[in-house]
């Protein structure tokens, strides 16, 4: 089968290629986007990264200078912490997320002794080892072409680092503490958890801060977002961090072993959800064309359509989950056009009669109502034409608006055509469109737009 | 326990009776040599009922896989048989509303009698009577907790198993999943233990902090099995749109991904593989909305150009899905799904084993379903009928090692084919008259030179 299942793939790239050309010359002033957002250039995130920089080579360097304090606890952690960079995934909404590594750092860095002989290791020997783990990790990676989110692992190596610096001072006082004879275990306990709470707010912050730069959206909402993501995930690996480095006091080195294996299930839990929530959005993305294919509505409608909703919908302080709902809603607003025995012509459903693309809109709300989960997307679609008066849900007054420029627009980049559209649409604001949308719309435009042209 | 067979019945009895004289055992032998320490059972007994008030159900169906098996191992480490017995049995107890009594009893029977034999083998392999394992000494304790989890499970699935057999639910023993179960029983006795193990040191704080990341995990498990239900369900839909403008091809999609899986289940593909090709199925025939209607319904021969147009559809349908992360087999069963193994199918020409897997099963379930439904130039055919039709084709159009595998399992479990589709449809001009998957009527082209 090799040889000529090989030349038929390249026939179908072939075909595909040809299918996107329409996409790939809408894509190319994006890509021009990109390079101006780097010659602006990313304050915080360059900063981070600086940052980051600077602890890794001093943690390295001064361990390489002072020596390493107990190698093979080191050695042990270092390679439970590379495991975990090697079994980074992705988490919904392009978060990169490395649990065991993080709990295995978590682990070095709280850890009091090794089975009863006190740990004695410094913060910048922490900072040292979680380098070279990480970096250990990252290579199997970037040697198949995978390179790692520079800011989300300058992210995990700096607040790790801060954790360090605040606690490994403390560790000879506490060790001391579980000897003495009084509360034992609960104040390191305490410090530990104390800690860790800080760190975790640090680092939803840090990703707050560089997501809201990234997607240009409010910080408020941005943080609500970050810190929902994190919470589930950040407790489970708090909780296997205290344990690792409890579990040492009384297992020793075995407790790496023991304990991989329950973070392990952890972390197939994660994975599984968050491929089948990857998986969801492809599908969603993919089986929007559909239309484009019949010829329902022009090439890439769509996902125009779906771009403009959600930077709308950013601009308008939406957080994440209605997002999505409302990426879905603006992907799938003209399936219903695939009950119509023949495409209209152009596709443009904005210059449709009304009733008909009322019809549509119902016909769209009652396929997605068939999946049973997607409710609130099925109310969106199904009131995309509705004037203010009627008082439509958020969503499909966002994506009436971003429909109705589409159609005027296309793919075309043009700042004329562009001006002229905004102009049209804002004739019918307060009437047809909703006003604040509207606005919200010409500032994302007014962003993209003079982009395109470069 | 009504309406039970007689040995069901027994056996029932048998295991609750067992596990009641070994509880009376445990108090007297207890009472009489080594105390048990009843402050340490007490939490353990709490936490396993916690755990075992909600059972998580992990990706194997029906095996309702609980936490509380670490908590009972936990238990067996640190209180000894009789207290690991007694541990169990407090099973009786959980918060499961609608749990009918006989399986109470059974349950807490069933894990008092794992409890006390993982135990008993416990204290075999330490060689003393079990006592909360100490800094020093914990190295010493993993062999012999391997041991009395390596006698827990086995013990734990067979008697599961036999209640199942006997009571007429062999169906639901999962063999199938047997791996994976040993595997997540594995990760529960990691954690049992960790509990143990951290008993000296923190005690009682040792149980939260282990079972947070499992409850997390749980929770990821939820959302997990929560979003693919509602996944398969959204897909199911989406291709049944694409449908919708033919009226006789509705649910065509469901089916042919429903026949696939039957016969990829028979040929003992594994569980991803398996999904893909449900998937696979259910999207072999988007890129049909590529092909302009008026060819997908005219009637007579057609011409070279547009059974061109035809032949594109399996290319388009790739085109559309290729964005989604399935298995890469998944695309190729799309694109070649109207390959034949003389070689005469579209779009590539492929013959015989050059032709993907995954696309020789679609091929059959979608030409098999195509015949037992309704389209309108014929009725649909009876389903001997079709079966008869596809071992004519075998060796010619179709594999017949996935002919034979799909007989074998229609002949198992039967094919509920489409329902008649009885009103006439208003608008009789959205029909096919011409279905191109289905192969006794076969696509007649005229040249046009």
């Amino acid at each position: 089968m090799s040889r000529r299942v090989s030349a038929a793939n390249e026939k179908v790239n072939a075909t595909i290629e040809h299918g996107t050309v329409g996409r790939r010359a809408a894509g190319h002033p994006a890509a021009g986007a990109a390079a101006r957002a780097l010659g602006r250039f990313d304050s915080v995130r360059f900063l981070l990264v600086c940052a980051a920089g600077v602890l890794a080579a001093v943690g390295v360097a001064h361990t390489a200078a002072a020596g390493l304090v107990d190698p093979e606890i080191a050695i042990g952690f270092g390679a439970l912490i590379a495991v975990g960079e090697l079994a980074r995934l992705t988490m919904p909404g392009n978060r990169e997320v490395a649990p065991i590594g993080a709990a295995a750092a978590l682990g070095y860095t709280l850890l009091l002794d090794m089975g009863d002989v006190p740990a004695r290791h410094s913060a910048l020997q922490v900072v040292a080892v979680l380098t070279v783990g990480m970096t250990a990790g990252a290579l199997p990676h970037l040697a198949v072409g995978r390179p790692p989110k520079l800011d989300a692992m300058a992210r995990r190596l700096f607040t790790g680092g801060l954790l360090a610096l605040a606690y490994r001072p403390l560790a000879d006082g506490l060790f001391g503490l579980t000897r003495g004879r009084g509360e034992g275990w609960w104040p390191p306990l305490g410090v530990m958890a104390l800690l860790i709470a800080l760190m975790v707010l640090a680092d939803v912050v840090l990703a707050a801060v560089l997501r809201a730069e990234r997607v240009r959206a409010a910080f408020r909402v941005v943080l609500r977002d970050e810190l929902r993501s994190a919470a589930p995930l950040w407790s489970a690996v708090s909780a296997s961090g205290i344990l690792l480095a409890l579990a040492s006091h009384s297992m020793g080195m075995a407790a790496l072993l023991v304990f991989a294996a329950p973070l392990l299930v952890t972390q197939v839990a994660f994975r599984k959800y968050a491929g089948i929530r990857a998986t969801y959005l492809q599908t969603v993305r993919a089986l929007a064309r559909v239309t484009e294919v019949g010829g329902y509505v022009e090439p890439g409608h769509s996902h125009r359509v779906s771009r403009m909703a959600v930077a709308i919908g950013r601009e308008l302080g939406m957080a994440e989950p209605e997002l999505l709902e409302l990426e879905y809603a603006a992907l799938m607003h003209d399936i219903g056009q695939l009950s119509l025995r023949d495409p209209i012509p152009g596709g443009a459903t904005v210059l449709t009669d009304r009733g008909q693309a009322r019809r549509i809109a119902e016909l769209g709300a009652e396929v997605i109502r068939q999946t049973g989960v997607l409710d609130r997307v099925a109310e969106a679609v199904r009131r995309q034409c509705d004037s203010c008066a009627e008082d439509p849900p958020q969503a499909s007054r966002i994506i009436k608006a971003a429909n109705a420029y589409d159609d005027l627009v296309g793919g075309s980049t043009d700042r004329v055509r562009a001006a002229a559209a905004l102009d049209r649409i804002r004739l019918g604001a307060g009437d047809e469109y909703d006003p604040e949308i509207v606005e919200a719309m010409t500032r994302v435009i007014g962003r993209l737009v003079p982009a395109r042209r470069g | 326990m009504r309406g039970l067979p007689w040995f069901a019945k027994v056996y029932l009895g048998a295991v609750i009776g067992t596990a009641w004289a070994l509880i009376g055992h445990s108090v007297l032998v207890s009472a009489r040599l080594a105390p048990l320490d009843w402050s340490t059972l007490l939490v353990l007994a709490l936490l396993f009922l916690v755990c075992e008030s909600v059972p998580t159900l992990l990706n194997v169906r029906q095996a309702a896989v609980s936490v509380s098996f670490s908590a009972a191992l936990a238990a067996v480490v640190l209180v000894g048989p009789e207290g690991a017995a007694l541990v169990g049995m407090t099973a009786v107890f959980s918060v499961r509303p609608g749990l009918p009594l006989v399986k109470r009893l059974f349950n807490g029977a069933q894990f008092a009698i794992c409890g006390f034999v993982a135990g008993w083998v416990y204290k075999r392999l330490l060689g003393g009577h079990p006592v909360i394992p100490s800094i020093a000494g914990f190295d010493d304790l993993i062999v012999p907790f391997a041991g009395a989890a390596a006698v827990f499970v086995p013990l734990n699935f067979v008697l599961i198993a036999v209640v199942l057999v006997t009571t007429g639910q062999a169906h639901q023993v999962p063999l199938r999943g047997l791996a994976q179960f040993l595997v997540s029983y594995l990760g529960y006795a990691t954690f049992g233990l960790l509990i143990a193990g951290l008993w000296t040191t923190v005690n009682s704080i040792s149980a939260v902090l282990v079972l947070l990341p499992l409850f997390v995990a749980r929770w990821a498990f939820g959302q997990y099995l929560a979003q693919q239900r509602a996944y398969d369900a959204t897909i199911a839909a989406l291709c049944q749109a694409v449908e919708t403008k033919d009226y006789y091809t509705r649910g065509h999609c469901t089916r042919v991904s429903l026949a696939s899986g039957m016969i990829a289940e028979e040929i003992g593909m594994g569980p991803e593989r398996l999904r893909a090709i449900r998937y696979a199925g259910m999207l072999h025939d988007v890129g049909k909305l590529g092909v302009p209607t008026k060819v997908l319904q005219k009637d007579g021969p057609l011409t070279e150009e547009e059974y061109a147009a035809i032949q594109l559809h399996p290319m388009r349908g790739l085109e559309i899905v290729r964005g989604i992360d399935f298995l890469d087999e998944a695309f190729a069963g799309i694109m070649h799904h109207h390959e034949r193994q003389d070689g005469k199918g579209y779009p590539m020409g492929l013959a015989g084993d050059e032709i993907p897997e995954f696309a020789r099963i679609i091929a059959v379930a979608d030409a098999f379903d195509s015949m037992t439904s309704d389209r309108s130039y014929r009725g649909a055919r009876p389903v001997e009928e079709a079966v008869a039709e596809l071992r004519k084709g075998a060796g010619t159009q179709f594999d017949p090692v996935m002919v034979a595998a799909f007989v074998r399992a229609v002949d198992r479990d039967g094919w509920e084919p489409p329902r008649k589709v009885v009103p006439l449809p208003a608008d009789a001009s959205q029909t096919t008259t011409k279905d191109h998957d289905d192969p006794t009527a076969p696509i007649q082209v005229v040249s046009e030179r």
